[in-house]
């Protein structure tokens, strides 16, 4: 789980440095989504990317299956259930949660690469104007026009969070990390990588939705 | 006439010259004797690793639902050990002179120097285990102090040593449960021992979830089953501890060693109600900073910081100014308790005395004020540092004062008072642990031989393990080595059958009474006679009330015990009542005993023997040996003495002016 | 401290045998004084059970000073109750007020089945110790090598001994939501990992211990923190990051067997 979640992670990293192209066009509204556009693209065709993609799936998918399989596991341990169970006052309900927080996940990435992923790789997309890659950055613009959908990537983003919250330092903790001061590094990291990853990425729907960016 | 089996020659040499000549079981040999260890805590679970180790086979058993929770990972203080480290003059013969005297000249002066010449050896063993003993910023091990002697020889795990040690020792026992040479049985408790021509070859024992008798076979039967504190029902002894595995080895020929000497601890918390089941032991290093006083008016209500400075009386400073709050337990007990006998005692039950640490804040506050060079500080501010000062030395025992009182120990005065802890008495055996029946050996707690009349703090813990990986490993041999012939006897032998028998009539019986009274209700009779008339000072007159008493109570509990529930099953209760019966039994002895010996001497104080001034006199003339008694049957003993002599340790009068 | 005396409803787990159906049986208890123990309460409710002629609630305890680690009640949803550090013997009913309903249940875990009652097996955590939680050295055979010879770092020694306080009650077990026993076995792993004793077995003492826990059935840490948080004797769950690091390191570094 910690390996599988780490990867996802640093994906996280590149994704929302490449998305936050966008936010190009508050500083410069006639970029109208080029430079997102263009960096979609470098990603969309450079082989070694590709490559990794698939890489990347095999992440999501070992990282689903092993989670779904840890949490059926630890939940047949109990046996008999307490008629009131308190212990939780120690433990976050996030990370209590976490198998809960992945599925919301799992059905917010569905939505997700059905919207984007798939209208790129598959179905095909109108291209940019005397250029010759796809216009992302106008399919963005339409989809999240739709108030439900900015809604639900909203509330994936929040489900995003916590599920960070929890991962992030307890996967450095299970791949051994005991040296308190250590630890207490993580943490922050930790929290303020769960806090401004997925804020930047709700900003977005927000952005488009409010138009903030992508007026013209 | 006892044969206590002491080597020849000085006492320096005994315990190497026995080593050199013991006879010696080979390795085959070995793996066809079996030995039977009763009890889990420091001495058992050491002795059955150790021989587990050696290659015998061993079953060992404990009625606890794991060996870890023997009643030996309770002890707080530290272990004795003449290493010498902190260079302070310590020596083996320092170690077996401090024994001996504190024992009140009561202990075999063998026993305690072999005592002595392995401590060093138990903290070499404990650390190559992984025991974390307390160190200093050097990595070397850490001493302190401990009650009577003048050196810094106990070493310790903060205020869990024994703890640390019985772990250390539970997992060479669980190595050994691995590797198949140990076999454990846990929730099984010992109910008889099989005697077969005058030999110990068994026991019969009753696994406690199923109710069921079991019946094991050995060529050597262990007894570590710890101490009888709890025939006083109130003591800081574990719930479950109990007399019944060597009562029952005493009623099958095992003499019984000095029964009636029992150490009260002075520094416990008091009992709240009718309701207390336990005491709680306040570590004595209280006593180091802690002032003890009661008002000077009797049956002053007033709250403690309420009464002033004049009107209260520090009886311990008045009565013994050379070592005030310091004097040894039995002394501090002692006047604990006439201080409420006269009816000066605190608290709602009026049996209780201050132990008061306003004295010891203020004079850290102001050594702080000074170190700090705070010159205007306020009052606030000192007993503030203060507070700070003793926060540090005694925090945790603090807490769990403010846990079981609800009361702040930094603010009120902490109310304390004695209760049982430890029973020098126990089996008798001889120098290498034998009972009075051969192939029967007692060890640790439950039997006799180290501390005399009087254990000194820290030194239960070194003789378990001494008992344990050191002394049996040995002296087993030479019995065993006699042994190799005998082939297993099958446990359809008719003493095996007779023996089960005679345990499942008695459960029966028990179960069949169906009176009204519960058993937690007969023990706590039995526990106020044996307070009372058999606690921390004893008259003849009372005794001799104590045992008619008991006799009465015997028969009303053989009358109107009630039971309930069945025989296979688990019966908590039914296991309460199969020890308090022996416990009965065993309060009958110990008064027996406590009114033969007519002198005072460490634990045990005879009203009738005083000095002008109330303390103890001892009168080695008539008693200077270890009274063994022999049972022949039902409420009927045979003295048997063994003489001490003292070689090397002259006695002495004890004196705390 | 004088408070009056309390009246509570307790609703107890009772179950005749491992194998018989379990119910919550309510009873009242009445003029119950602060100042007793919550065991010491349980104690008088069953003298009373007796004299009306029904079976007392079985429940393991011993030494009551909350060093053993035998009590195990999951009191009011939390494993030892409401206090912190504490464990059951050492609750007081201070904790409580007039009038209150406590309900009171053993530990809950496959792997600690029920005996009777509040009474569970919790032999697993033995045949994990027994699966590597010591040194492997003889005793009685140590002479020449004095405990002075290897100094231990005072920091390394102090955080060994703080892993090693661990009483194996339970409670982590009972808190956690899966089960597991992680809070348990680090403990150890760290209290002998620590010491320059237990170096030489460490790897085979990690990888065997983990290899029978799981063997026993508890479920896997996922760092909820529960167990640290009712942990009577604070075993800080730093261990279990040690015990990965031990773990994965002997995982990569022992040879193939």
């Amino acid at each position: 789980m910690s390996l599988t979640g780490l990867f996802l992670i640093s994906f996280l990293i590149i994704h929302v440095c490449i998305n936050a192209c966008i936010f190009n066009d508050l500083f410069y509204p006639e970029d109208d989504g080029d430079m997102f556009n263009r960096a979609a693209h470098f990603m969309a065709t450079s082989m070694v990317v590709r490559t990794l993609e698939y890489g990347l799936f095999i992440g999501f998918i070992i990282h689903i299956i092993q989670g779904y399989v840890l949490e059926a596991k630890n939940l047949s341990r109990r046996g008999k259930g307490y008629k009131i169970n308190l212990a939780n006052k120690g433990s976050k309900w996030y990370s209590r949660t976490m198998g809960l927080l992945g599925t919301l996940l799992l059905l917010f990435l569905i939505m997700h690469i059905s919207h984007f992923w798939v209208p790129s790789r598959i179905t095909g997309l109108e291209e940019v104007e005397g250029k010759n890659y796809h216009n992302l950055f106008i399919l963005m613009v339409d989809v999240f026009h739709n108030p439900v959908i900015v809604v639900l990537y909203v509330l994936g983003c929040i489900s995003l969070a916590y599920h960070l919250l929890h991962g992030f330092q307890s996967a450095f903790r299970t791949l051994g990390m005991h040296n308190t001061r250590y630890i207490g590094m993580i943490k922050g990291i930790g929290t303020a990588f769960s806090i401004i990853v997925p804020f930047v990425f709700a900003l977005m729907p927000i952005s488009i939705y409010m138009d903030w960016i992508g007026r013209n | 006439m006892l044969n206590s089996k002491i080597p020849k020659g000085p006492l320096e040499n005994k315990w190497s010259d026995y080593k050199g000549h013991v006879s010696l079981v080979n390795p085959t040999n070995k793996r066809k004797l079996e030995i039977i260890v009763i009890g889990t805590g420091l001495a058992g679970a050491s002795a059955a690793a150790s021989l587990g180790e050696m290659g015998y086979k061993v079953k060992a058993f404990c009625f606890q639902d794991s060996p870890r929770r023997a009643h030996s990972i309770a002890a707080q203080g530290g272990i004795n050990a003449a290493k010498n480290y902190q260079n302070d003059g310590d020596s083996i013969f320092r170690l077996f002179y401090d024994t001996i005297k504190g024992g009140d000249y009561r202990a075999r002066e063998a026993n305690v120097h072999r005592l002595a010449e392995v401590s060093a050896n138990i903290i070499d063993q404990c650390v190559a285990q992984g025991v974390p003993f307390a160190r200093e910023y050097s990595g070397l091990l850490s001493n302190r102090s401990f009650g009577g002697t003048q050196v810094q020889r106990t070493f310790y795990a903060a205020g869990q040593t024994g703890q640390q040690l019985l772990l250390g020792a539970y997992q060479a026992l669980e190595r050994q449960v691995a590797l198949g040479n140990v076999t454990m049985y846990s929730r099984h408790e010992m109910l008889d021992v099989v005697v077969i021509e005058g030999k110990a070859r068994g026991i019969i024992c009753r696994d406690l979830i199923t109710g069921h008798l079991e019946r094991h076979f050995g060529h050597a039967v262990l007894l570590c089953s710890g101490g009888y504190g709890n025939v006083f029902y109130l003591s800081t002894n574990a719930m479950g501890s109990n007399v019944t595995a060597i009562w029952k080895a005493h009623k099958k020929g095992a003499y019984f060693g000095n029964p009636c000497f029992t150490q009260i601890h002075p520094t416990c918390i008091p009992v709240s109600g009718d309701h207390q089941s336990k005491l709680t032991l306040m570590s004595e290093s209280l006593r180091n900073d802690g002032r003890i006083w009661v008002p000077k008016k009797k049956g002053d209500d007033r709250r403690p910081n309420d009464i002033p400075e004049d009107e209260r009386d520090y009886y311990l400073e008045r009565r013994y100014p050379a070592f005030g709050n310091l004097v040894p337990r039995d002394v501090a007990s002692r006047a604990a308790k006439e201080r409420c006998d006269a009816g000066y005692g605190v608290g709602k039950s009026k049996m209780a005395v201050y132990l008061d640490y306003a004295d010891a804040i203020q004079r850290y506050g102001t050594g702080e004020v000074n170190k700090l060079g705070l010159d205007d500080a306020t009052k606030e501010k000192i007993t503030e540092l203060g507070r700070e000062v003793v926060k540090e030395k005694y925090g945790n025992l603090f807490d769990m004062y403010t846990k079981i009182t609800g009361e702040d120990p930094y603010t009120t005065p902490m109310r304390i008072y004695p209760a049982v802890h430890y029973t020098m008495g126990g089996l008798w055996v001889d120098y290498e642990l034998t009972t009075s029946v051969p192939g029967l050996y007692a060890m640790g707690e439950a039997n006799f031989s180290d501390h005399g009349a009087n254990r000194l703090g820290a030194s239960a813990l070194m003789q378990g393990l001494a008992d344990g990986y050191f002394v049996i490993p040995y002296t087993i041999g030479n019995y065993l080595a006699n042994e190799i012939r005998t082939a297993p006897i099958p446990v359809s032998h008719p003493e095996f059958e007779a023996a089960e028998n005679a345990v499942s009539e008695r459960i029966n019986k028990l179960m069949g009474i169906n009176g009204k009274q519960t058993v937690e209700s007969f023990h706590k009779r039995l526990g106020k006679i044996m307070w009372d008339k058999c606690g921390m000072s004893r008259n003849a007159q009372g005794l001799k009330e104590a045992i008619e008493e008991i006799r009465h109570l015997k028969k009303d509990f053989w009358s109107d015990v009630r039971i309930p529930g069945k025989i296979l099953e688990v019966n908590t209760e039914l296991d309460k009542a199969n020890r308090v019966a022996d416990f009965i039994e065993l309060g009958e002895l110990m008064c027996i005993d406590a009114l033969h010996r007519n002198e005072s001497c460490g634990g045990h104080f005879r009203e009738e023997m005083q000095t002008e001034e109330g303390e103890a006199l001892r009168d080695d003339q008539n008693f200077q040996y270890v009274a063994a008694w022999e049972y022949q049957g039902d409420g009927q003993w045979q003295l048997h003495k063994e003489d001490l002599n003292f070689e090397v340790a002259k006695p002495t009068q004890r004196s705390y002016k | 401290m004088d408070h009056s005396n309390i009246s509570l409803t307790l609703e107890v787990w009772r179950q005749e045998s491992a194998s018989a159906n379990g119910k919550f049986v309510t009873y009242k208890v009445d003029d119950v004084s602060p100042e007793m123990s919550f065991l010491e309460m349980f104690d008088v409710l069953n003298e009373r059970l007796i004299r009306e002629g029904q079976d007392p609630i079985a429940f393991d305890h011993d030494c009551r000073e909350g060093i053993c680690g035998s009590c195990s009640m999951h009191i009011n949803g939390r494993p030892h109750g409401p206090w912190h550090a504490t464990t059951v013997c050492q609750l007081h009913m201070r904790a409580f007020k007039n009038g209150d309903t406590i309900v009171v249940e053993p530990w809950r875990a496959k792997s600690f089945p029920v005996i009777k009652d509040l009474m569970v097996d919790r032999s697993a955590f033995d045949r994990i110790i027994q699966a590597g939680g010591y040194v492997s050295v003889n005793t009685g055979n140590v002479n020449g090598v004095d405990a002075n010879a290897i100094p231990v770092e005072k920091d390394k020694a102090d955080t060994a001994f703080a892993a090693a306080t661990c009483i194996g009650c339970g409670a982590c077990v009972a808190a956690c939501k899966n089960s597991s026993a992680m809070l348990f076995m680090s403990a150890k792993v760290s209290h002998l990992a620590l010491l320059p004793q237990g170096a030489p077995e460490r790897k085979d003492r990690v990888l065997n211990m983990v290899a029978q826990m799981d063997k026993e059935g508890f479920g896997s840490c996922t760092f909820t923190g529960a167990c640290e948080a009712v942990c009577p004797k604070e075993i800080s769950i730093t261990n279990i990051s040690r015990l990965n690091k031990e773990y994965l390191n002997a995982g990569m570094t022992v040879d193939k067997r």
